[in-house]
């Protein structure tokens, strides 16, 4: 199968806070991956930094397997990548990224917001726009909304908007960062169902989430980041049925509810 | 630029510009004071149910935040005397003006902070038994204080911009000791200079003071 | 009030000094409003640069407009900068230097302010979308600021023609001037200065309604 992403050694700091201590990942076409961790465990900044986001403080991100950035040799010292913008700008009409407090620009309508990145960053004409983002409002159940703005709408129809703003760029692998964290629990649901409507068309998607049954039931990967590392991944069944470590089980734990 | 700058003069004459700075702080702390206790009282006669009262403050309020502070000391040097039969010299103006001018700006503050505090705290002073002053006194006005007072040292930080004007009608301020001085001795840049340099501090002190009351009271 | 009399008549007789001191105040007004705000809005992209060699000058700048008072940075432009560059500076010069350069420091901290008031969130969504800094500002991040931010340049203008009775003090001949000269002139006091305090009330009262009017309007369309 085809790498889309591939991490390696990835290390993130802020100031004296190391956050990330080496990741390594491979996601492949087509992979549905669940980040499961605690709060401050780094599985945010690993998003953030895929998309760069937030800037790698080392380790090499490949798209495609093609690296991205500029490798500087240096003499007696291990090598720097150096990234510039615009070549990061390219890289990100390929990875779309859901946030969890959804980010609508307020001054355009749902419809307005889908076709931006189509007009402003991909440069297409807006009939063609147009006709790409209603399809994708489609997809998501949004379309009887498209000339309504953000203000009026509900959170889990926002994030449903939301997503189909990134899916109109048809990107190549797609990122929820904790896309459910902030709805009432009432409207959860409908953007889980969009989120798995989705997985089932074959879209490679890295899931940041705390719907464990959620995880269990769309995910083919479980990632459990503990303490800025990999602490155990596996498929579903062995994670959530079967945790081997400590940690794992300890985290786990505290989701009574959710049966095997 | 071969002028040759000659700040040696400007200490050589700094005495009459002491006595100018000081004819600043005197007018700027006089109209405060004066300027805070007409705010108050416009404040509470704009919070009035009585129809009469309140429009009036409504319109004292709007026409001195609506014309130029210039215009208001004018009217209030030329004008009022001969229409009140009574003699006004450049001090007395300079403080009725600017506490008129500074006050209508203050009461927009108090009536502010005032109105903010909740209901609640009304009714239960009230429940209480406490008069209408005595809840102000006691309840209201010391929470509303801490809100009021970012704006109220902004507020008085334009009063002292606004000292200056006064120069004009003859007042002895630092700006009208400036004007005298370079008039005499062409030496106007260092001057002026100097004078924008004063006020700079004083004003600089006011504005981090009023920082500080927003950070500590945002927090 | 006694037993003065009021005459109005000499007032309505000398209305077109007025009137051309009132169109001179205009003058300055606009110009100042317009230059200072250009100049304004490339301070405050300056205020929020990262590079220091921007951001510094830039905050120097801004802090010498806002802490010094109108009048003495009037008076500095036209007394004290003629012998600096060794140039005439006429009172019209003098008046639209400072007042510009005054307009700027407080319209690029509110250009400065309503950038930053924007939350986070946009900017990233806008990079994850693969717009460059360019394209967000300009899509993104200046439709809002402009938004939050009419209401306080609004104010800004009604306080700049409120200052423009500065330029009196130094032979601008702008309405307050031209009142001031007439009353001298025609020993009137009372009703010339009623007079030009009325002309200058209309103005910056229909000013506050107007900028009054606008807020409400953009707050609306929330």
């Amino acid at each position: 199968m085809e790498s889309v992403l591939r991490i390696e050694g990835l290390h993130k700091s802020f100031d004296d806070l190391h956050v990330l201590k080496g990741i390594d990942l491979n996601i492949e076409k087509g992979d549905i991956v669940a980040i499961i961790g605690s709060s401050g465990s780094g599985k945010s900044t690993l998003l953030r930094c895929i998309n760069f986001l937030e800037m790698p403080s080392k380790g090499r991100i490949y798209f495609k397997n093609k690296l991205i950035g500029n490798e500087i040799k240096k003499k007696n010292r291990k090598p720097q990548i150096k990234y510039k913008e615009s070549q990061l700008c390219k890289v990100r009409t390929h990875i779309g990224m859901v946030f969890q407090q959804f980010n609508l620009f307020p001054h355009m309508t749902a419809i307005e917001n889908v076709m931006e990145g189509l007009k402003s960053v991909l440069k297409i004409d807006k009939s063609t726009a147009k006709k790409k983002a209603k399809e994708k409002l489609e997809m998501v159940g949004m379309m009887e909304k498209a000339d309504i703005y953000p203000s009026r709408l509900s959170g889990g129809q926002q994030q449903r908007v939301a997503i189909a703003r990134s899916l109109a760029m048809d990107p190549e692998v797609m990122l929820f960062d904790e896309a459910t964290s902030a709805l009432d629990p009432e409207l959860v649901g409908e953007v889980l169902k969009t989120m798995e409507d989705l997985s089932s068309t074959g879209m490679t998607m890295l899931i940041v989430t705390h719907e464990i049954e959620f995880a269990y039931t769309v995910s083919n990967h479980v990632i459990f980041i503990h303490e800025g590392i990999i602490h155990e991944q596996g498929t579903p069944k062995e994670i959530f049925s079967n945790p081997k470590r400590q940690r794992t089980k300890e985290f786990l734990a505290g989701f009574r509810h959710f049966e095997n | 630029m071969d002028y040759k700058w000659d700040f040696l003069i400007v200490l050589k004459n700094i005495d009459p510009l002491i006595s100018g700075l000081y004819g600043t702080l005197l007018l700027s702390s006089v109209s405060l004071i004066l300027g805070l206790i007409t705010g108050l009282i416009l404040a509470l006669l704009r919070l009035s149910k009585f129809k009469p009262v309140n429009v009036f403050a409504l319109y004292f309020i709007e026409i001195f935040r609506c014309t130029p502070p210039l215009v208001q000391l004018y009217w209030i040097f030329y004008a009022l005397p001969i229409l009140i039969n009574i003699s006004l010299g450049p001090f007395e103006s300079a403080i009725i003006a600017l506490s008129l001018g500074s006050g209508a700006y203050f009461a927009e503050i108090f009536r502010g902070g005032i109105v903010s505090i909740a209901r609640g705290q009304w009714e239960a002073g009230k429940s209480l038994g406490m008069s209408y002053f005595t809840l102000m006194l006691r309840i209201i006005l010391p929470q509303a204080i801490k809100r009021m007072l970012p704006a109220f040292v902004n507020r008085a930080v334009e009063l002292v911009k606004t000292t200056p004007l006064v120069a004009v009608i003859g007042y002895s301020d630092l700006l009208y000791q400036t004007v005298l001085l370079s008039q005499r001795s062409y030496r106007s840049l260092e001057y002026f200079t100097f004078a924008a340099l004063i006020y700079f501090v004083i004003l600089s002190i006011g504005t981090t003071l009023s920082q500080y009351f927003e950070n500590k009271f945002n927090n | 009030m006694g037993a003065y009399n009021w005459d109005f008549l000499i007032v309505f007789q000398n209305l077109d000094v007025l009137a051309k001191g009132l169109l001179l105040t205009f003058k300055i007004a606009a110009s100042s409003l317009v230059t200072g705000l250009i100049i304004g809005l490339v301070l405050g992209g300056m205020r929020l640069s990262k590079k220091k060699l921007l951001s510094f000058p830039a905050a120097v700048f801004v802090e010498i407009f806002r802490n010094t008072p109108a009048l003495v940075q009037i008076m500095w432009f036209f007394y004290a900068l003629p012998i600096l560059l060794n140039l005439q500076v006429s009172p019209f010069m003098a008046a639209f230097l400072s007042l510009t350069m005054n307009n700027a420091a407080f319209s690029a901290e509110i250009y400065k302010a309503g950038i930053n008031s924007i939350e986070k969130g946009q900017w990233e969504a806008g990079k994850a979308l693969g717009m460059n800094f360019l394209k967000l500002m300009q899509r993104v991040i200046l439709p809002q600021a402009i938004k939050r931010t009419i209401p306080a340049f609004t104010n800004r203008s009604v306080e700049l023609t409120r200052m423009t009775s500065l330029a009196s003090t130094i032979a601008y001949g702008e309405l307050m001037y031209q009142g001031r000269l007439l009353s001298e002139y025609l020993y009137r006091p009372i009703e010339i200065f009623t007079t030009v305090a009325l002309i200058y009330f209309i103005i910056l009262y229909t000013g506050t309604i107007f900028s009054g009017l606008l807020e409400k309007r953009l707050s609306r369309s929330d």
